[in-house]
């Protein structure tokens, strides 16, 4: 008897000894893996800077949207007047255009990828966890569509349908859920038949419970890249469409808007051209440094 | 191998199908016709000229008519390039688009590949940032951004390269006579080409160096294979499927990245007559070119199937 009890004491002080020992979260492991990347942190302090100088960079000029300067048109960028990107050739100010095109553009890649995300996790996460020949049907419609021409699908839809920019969000959030899933679609499927849920079950855990504890920090990490991935492209889609004349139409601006118009006065007026082409740069860089950042802290198979 | 042919081959023609009669019903959907923009028309003559398109007659009518009409290979009168039927417009476009671009994603494929096992190769040396940070370069500024500063640098600046033309000119035409006919393409392919190869370079880069970590590329080298062989014949086999797969995609990217090119370069290909049906509702023009678009890129996407067929074995026994 002796012997148990002695074995049962060494099992408490175990236990009391790992309960001293702050776990550590694969979560916190993660942040400090990310912390770590120097090019995502950069990424990060970036985007920072251009999310808030989108809000506030419009205050900081004594010009407005609306001031056409007619005494400085066409002016390169100057301390002058204070037109710190200088003028276009209506000789509206380059630096509140451009911040005002950065808060339209970010917000059409975060609204497009909310709208691609939530359609994306529902079908993915539909298809995966009732799998089958459901799962069968779901998946061969989206492999059908996945080989159209999906531009084209917006620009048919922006044409006809008028130019809206709320139908500008819609039609790229309609089309942009695709990879998402597929991506969700998988995770869903893989995670379902691993050995931890089935413990889980065998161990009596409530349904609740494993979704929030073992299904969703196994299926979100390669979602959160994807979405940090998303965002960019949308906001590329988007420039796309407005250099077309497709987009935002004025006096709403984004990037592409401004774009377009650059390049039409690149030889007279590169700064036009360059000034949000570079912001737009800056910020696709940003993203996908935070993405690769994000799938290097996210990713098991690194650890 | 065979079965597997059919089946992707039973996914296209439907997924075809759908292309068309999505179209079709998305174009007509919308309120307004191609004749509002005349506004001095008279009434009569704006129901004449719907009836000689057949836009009087009930939609599911005009969408049986139309869908026979493609079946014989008919697409219809163009209704903004008056006299010319969409087949002419699509016979004087499709030539330059197939050129620019299938040059495209040839140029795009070949040196994507190339920079992507030489990074490979140089993991985490200087050849790999440098590699590396091109290609970040390449996805984050945009072909509508690129296409503009070649045009001022290749065409205003240096006078090297015709733009805006097909008619060969500049003074690379000039000093290199035998290429001249070539000239007018290469800023809109190098334009098309630069954000696809930044992307298959960093897919060969990642699977290559997932590829030269496998066991079987370590016996390999074990059993005393030369490093040429063992990355030409071993790694690379597998290290391209991920590319492989990515062409599809890749092909629909250059193909709506011609829209933006094309109209950049202002040469006369499918983007342009797109475009301009797009905003004119010109119905039977914007739908012969999204039929054609379409079957370009799911028979590219039939054929990038059966290359991954042909390049991984798993998929034949799965087949």
């Amino acid at each position: 008897m002796a012997f148990f009890q002695a074995q049962r004491d060494a099992q408490i002080q175990l236990m009391d000894a790992a309960a001293r020992v702050r776990g550590r979260s694969l979560w916190k492991d993660a942040a400090e893996r990310f912390a770590r990347n120097k090019a995502a942190m950069t990424g990060v302090v970036a985007l920072s800077i251009i999310a808030i100088m989108s809000i506030i960079g419009p205050m900081i000029s004594p010009h407005t949207l609306e001031d056409l300067a007619w005494d400085a048109i066409g002016l390169p960028p100057t301390f002058e007047n204070s037109h710190w990107f200088g003028t276009d050739d209506t000789g509206r100010d380059m630096w509140v255009l451009t911040w005002y095109g950065a808060r339209v553009s970010l917000t059409i890649g975060v609204m497009t990828t909310v709208i691609a995300l939530s359609i994306g996790v529902a079908y993915g996460a539909t298809a995966g966890y009732l799998g089958g020949r459901i799962d069968n049907a779901m998946m061969r419609f989206v492999d059908v569509i996945y080989a159209l021409p999906l531009l084209f699908f917006i620009i048919i839809l922006v044409t006809i349908f008028g130019r809206n920019i709320f139908l500008v969000f819609v039609a790229i959030g309609c089309v942009e859920w695709l990879t998402m899933a597929r991506i969700v679609r998988g995770q869903t499927l893989s995670v379902k038949r691993k050995e931890y849920i089935e413990a889980a079950l065998a161990a009596g855990v409530k349904t609740p419970t494993i979704v929030k504890r073992h299904v969703i920090p196994n299926v979100i990490g390669p979602v959160i890249v994807y979405v940090t991935l998303l965002v960019p492209t949308n906001i590329l889609v988007e420039s796309y469409l407005s250099f077309l004349g497709l987009g935002v139409q004025e006096p709403l601006t984004s990037w592409g808007v401004l774009i377009s118009r650059g390049a039409n006065a690149l030889e007279t007026a590169p700064w036009l051209l360059l000034i949000p082409a570079t912001c737009l740069a800056i910020t696709m860089f940003c993203f996908n440094f935070i993405g690769d950042g994000l799938r290097d802290a996210l990713d098991p198979k690194d650890r | 191998m065979l079965s597997y042919a059919l089946k992707r081959l039973g996914i296209a023609a439907p997924t075809l199908f759908i292309v068309v009669s999505l179209s079709f019903f998305l174009m007509h959907m919308a309120p307004g016709g191609p004749f509002d923009a005349d506004a001095n028309l008279e009434p009569q003559v704006i129901e004449n000229l719907k009836a000689a398109y057949d836009l009087d007659k009930p939609l599911v009518e005009q969408y049986i008519i139309y869908v026979g009409k493609v079946f014989e290979g008919d697409f219809g009168p163009s209704i903004i390039y008056q006299d010319r039927s969409v087949s002419q417009l699509i016979a004087t476009g499709l030539p330059v688009s197939l050129r620019v671009g299938l040059s495209a994603i040839f140029i795009a494929a070949l040196i994507g590949i190339t920079l992507g096992i030489t990074a490979a190769l140089n993991q985490n040396k200087t050849t790999d940032y440098a590699v590396m940070a091109a290609a970040m370069t390449g996805i984050a500024v945009p072909s509508f951004v690129l296409a503009p500063l070649m045009t001022l640098i290749f065409g205003v600046i240096l006078q090297m390269l015709p733009i805006a033309t097909l008619e060969p000119s500049g003074s690379f035409a000039r000093n290199f006579p035998a290429l001249a006919p070539m000239t007018p393409y290469i800023l809109p392919v190098i334009a098309l080409a630069i954000p696809q190869i930044a992307v298959i370079s960093r897919l060969t880069r990642g699977a290559m160096i997932e590829v030269l970590r496998q066991n079987y590329i370590r016996t390999a080298r074990a059993k005393g294979l030369a490093e040429k062989r063992v990355v030409w014949r071993h790694a690379l086999q597998a290290g391209l499927l991920p590319v492989v797969s990515y062409l599809g995609p890749a092909i629909a990217g250059i193909v709506t990245g011609a829209v933006v090119v094309e109209s950049i370069f202002q040469l006369p290909g499918m983007g342009r007559f797109f475009i301009q049906g797009a905003i004119n509702r010109d119905y039977p023009l914007v739908l012969g070119i999204v039929i054609i678009f379409a079957s370009a890129i799911i028979i590219m996407n039939l054929l990038v199937d059966l290359l991954y067929g042909l390049l991984d074995p798993k998929v034949k026994l799965d087949a």
